[in-house]
């Protein structure tokens, strides 16, 4: 099927440019068929890369080694659920999974609009298809996923790289680039808004649901790679700043700012130049991810200069923000705000104030991100900058911003008085005073930042609190309904608006979260024999015995050797026993010998962890093989001999090397040697996936679409009343 | 198989990209996309009613500069149900 697969994706990459050519034309004519027909070449790019992916995805699942790339990635003894998404593991799965979802989006973004934006949907067909192209050129010319092994096809494959082998990294990279292509959508429609000048608020209303989406899947992609940082990675941590963290944390960022502004320029038509350059920049900034993830550039300067996807994603990069300068350049006259700014003390100051700061953090992130790259051009030498040059700026800013997000929903619009400012914060600032002297009392005051988030989360959730009250004794005064169905009523009538207050009630919990765990985390690496104990953090761990294991798949291949160790935590009198381990993945090296390739390959983290509302205690383990390398060496130097006089048959030979094995697996237990532990006891880090999960709660609620019959009515009893009011007049 | 694949793929391909070009001249679909587009604006002018009020009762408008925008947005809601009936 290796044919079939890359017809599919040449019929795509043609699809695309008759899709641009056949938008262009109708746009330009007025000839609705034309339009239509790009429209539908969308929808035709979408059903052949699915057939396309389809085809790979059989491979995948079906072991057929006659695909190089699923030699590459995967092998009979991968458990089907990881053969399955194996796919988007490698380079050219990925890419086709990325045009997969773009063009799936694009076809639900066109449908849905096909009777509505006629003027400014032919041009976003044509951006979208635009992308497509790009990516499908890549597929086809520099990274086909239908490529024929070379050479005779073999029995088995590499297999899926270890670190892959747990279950939120498999579900993180379709989060992501679902996030990622959601945002071309209102790219999309903004360069063609721009292009047909028709700049009022009509396509972010329509693109307002795909906005929240792409919002909705990058958010949950970086905190499942932030849980899989922290449970399978062995240094305890859940955000390192890296390269490719912070190339998914930018656009989600310029996003979130995106969400709030447009708000403003729905109620007040205001910030339409910004409105605009945020959704521009959001899109670019997708794109550059996409780039960050795929070609490597930042783990290795000489990577980017072999890699093949270099070049080219910097030419659409360029195109991208050169076109979109361009055309908010030439449309300054269209896009000046239909109002000014009434007061500093007001909601649309505060949005606009939240804008700036999130737009400084991005800022931030983006400078510490690339100034590696920027060193080097400029110096010759590439220097790196570490998490503490990020905390500098990204810890005040980030107060700052759960500070407006509190403030945001309390104030007024246009302006504030005393009266409105004395009504809507005396509660919640008296909340954020109790926070602040119950944290004191224990033991924060040595961390003001920590203070200082604390306070402000009490203040967030109190002011969100409030809030619901208030609306609660609104709606139950028009309805006369029971609490439990006022609240019902309230959020299933106004989703944005309390979907939008629980996320920023989970934010504040995750920072809280953030806080507590980064300021008053103890963490110490110690070296134990058995028997041996640390304390950490008011606990005793004491390292009980080692563990180990040779594991095999069901078909009898030799998949790992596991060295842990059992580990007893005590407080306060009360014991648990926790399980760390170290899993060694054979190399696929050809110089390597039949025993040491075990120790010399890949190598994944197991790590122990009592996790609690209160505090995480967390190891991991470093096990020394140090003392196992003479019987190593001397078992490569056996099974050489043996090879070289030929004296053993194949069968014969694998038993012996699994012997051999064993006997240095049981070696390790029967003489421990000691071993390094990272011991880390963490307070509220579970405050942090709480939090994340309430955000993506909040998240969902402004989703979902109201129901049609709650509209119908709805809309008839305020078309009656705006029908009234009409006849008197202003 | 392959080529069996492939051409299968181009002939939805083709016959989804050329279907617009054999029923042209449907007035009736031009008329019902500025209805549509109508609708949606009366949907989010309701809204913005709806986000006013409450912002009143919950304190974050004053009542006269509510009671103006209150106006205002009516004034608009009318305006597109004129042209609503107009096309109606």
């Amino acid at each position: 099927m290796l044919v079939a697969g890359q017809g599919c994706l040449i019929l795509a990459l043609g699809v695309c440019f008759y899709g641009i050519g056949a938008s262009l034309y109708g746009a330009r004519t007025g000839r609705r068929e034309w339009v239509a027909s790009g429209r539908r070449a969308v929808y035709a790019l979408a059903g052949a890369t699915a057939v396309a992916f389809v085809i790979l995805e059989a491979a995948f699942l079906r072991s057929d080694f006659s695909f190089a790339v699923v030699t590459s990635h995967s092998s009979t003894t991968t458990p089907a659920f990881y053969r399955a998404t194996a796919v988007w593991s490698s380079q050219e799965g990925s890419l086709l999974l990325w045009l997969l979802l773009l063009s799936l989006w694009s076809s639900l973004i066109l449908f849905a609009t096909r009777r509505r934006l006629r003027e400014i949907a032919p041009y976003a067909t044509a951006v979208l298809l635009g992308l497509g192209a790009f990516f499908a050129a890549l597929l086809v010319f520099l990274e086909s996923p239908f490529d024929h092994t070379i050479g005779p096809v073999p029995a088995e494959g590499v297999g899926l790289n270890p670190l892959l082998r747990h279950p939120s990294m498999m579900i993180h990279p379709p989060m992501l680039y679902s996030g990622y292509t959601l945002f071309a959508v209102p790219f999309a429609f903004a360069v063609g808004a721009l292009v047909a000048r028709r700049l009022n608020a009509d396509w972010i209303r329509s693109t307002r649901p795909f906005t929240l989406g792409a919002w909705f899947f990058l958010g949950v992609g970086i905190v499942l790679g932030a849980r899989w940082s922290y449970s399978e990675l062995g240094w305890g941590g859940y955000w390192a700043w890296d390269p490719v963290e912070n190339a998914s944390l930018m656009p989600w960022l310029t996003g979130t700012a995106f969400l709030h502004s447009v708000m403003i320029q729905e109620k007040r038509g205001m910030l339409k130049v910004w409105n605009v350059s945020l959704v521009l920049a959001t899109g670019v900034l997708a794109i550059l991810g996409t780039f960050l993830v795929r070609s490597g550039i930042l783990d290795s300067i000489h990577a980017f200069g072999a890699s093949t996807l270099g070049v080219p994603f910097l030419g659409l990069i360029a195109v991208m923000i050169a076109g979109s300068i361009f055309l908010v350049a030439s449309r300054a006259a269209e896009l000046r705000s239909a109002h000014r700014l009434d007061s500093l003390l007001s909601r649309e100051a505060i949005f606009l104030l939240n804008n700036l700061v999130l737009v400084l953090l991005c800022l931030a992130i983006w400078w510490g991100t690339f100034f590696p790259l920027i060193s080097e051009a400029f110096t010759g030498h590439r220097a790196s900058i570490g998490p503490p040059w990020f905390d500098r700026f990204t810890v005040p800013l980030t107060l700052m911003l759960v500070l407006l997000s509190g403030i945001g929903p309390l104030i007024a619009w246009r302006r504030a008085t005393a009266a409105n400012l004395r009504r809507n914060f005396v509660a919640p600032i008296a909340l954020a005073g109790a926070v602040l002297v119950v944290a004191l009392l224990l033991g924060a005051g040595e961390h003001p930042d920590a203070l200082i988030m604390f306070a402000l989360a009490g203040f967030v959730v109190g002011g969100m609190g409030q809030e619901l009250v208030r609306g609660v004794r609104a709606r139950r005064v028009m309805a006369r309904e029971p609490v439990p169905l006022a609240v019902a009523s309230l959020v299933r009538r106004n989703r944005h608006r309390y979907g939008g207050y629980l996320v920023h009630v989970g934010m504040a919990v995750l920072f809280v979260g953030v806080a507590a765990s980064s300021s008053f985390a103890d963490e110490r690496d110690v070296e134990l024999t058995p028997g041996a104990s640390a304390r950490v953090g008011g606990y005793d761990v004491e390292y009980v015995r080692p563990t180990s294991e040779l594991v095999a798949a069901p078909n009898g291949r030799l998949e790992r050797i596991d060295f842990g160790a059992v580990l007893r935590v005590t407080r306060d009198g009360r014991s648990s026993t926790m399980v760390t381990e170290r899993s060694f993945f054979p190399s696929a090296g050809p110089m390597l010998g039949p025993v040491s390739r075990f120790f010399e390959g890949e190598a994944t983290s197991e790590v122990a962890l009592d996790a609690g509302l209160r505090r995480d205690v967390w190891a991991s383990v470093a096990p020394d093989t140090r003392r196992l390398e003479p019987r190593v060496k001397e078992g490569d130097k056996v099974f050489a001999e043996a090879d070289d006089a030929g004296a053993l048959p194949a069968r014969e030979r694998d038993l012996l090397l699994a012997e051999a094995l064993r006997g240095l697996v049981r070696s390790y237990t029967d003489a421990p040697p000691p071993a390094t532990f990272r011991l880390l006891v963490s307070p509220m880090v579970t405050w942090i996936w709480i939090g994340a999960i309430v955000v993506f709660l909040g998240g969902l609620i402004a989703l979902w679409p109201s129901p049609r019959t709650v509209g119908r009515r709805v809309s008839a009893a305020y078309a009656a009343r705006v029908g009234r009011e009409a006849r008197v007049p202003a | 198989m392959d080529i069996v694949v492939i051409v299968v793929v181009l002939v939805v391909v083709v016959l989804l990209v050329v279907a617009p070009f054999r029923r042209r001249g449907r007035a009736e679909v031009e008329e019902s996309a500025e209805l549509a587009e109508l609708e949606a604006a009366r949907h989010a002018k309701y809204r913005e009613i709806r986000d006013a009020e409450l912002d009143h009762r919950t304190g974050k408008l004053s009542e006269p500069d509510w009671r103006a925008l209150d106006r205002t947005l009516r004034a608009e809601a009318v305006e597109i149900l004129r042209r609503l009936d107009e096309l109606e």
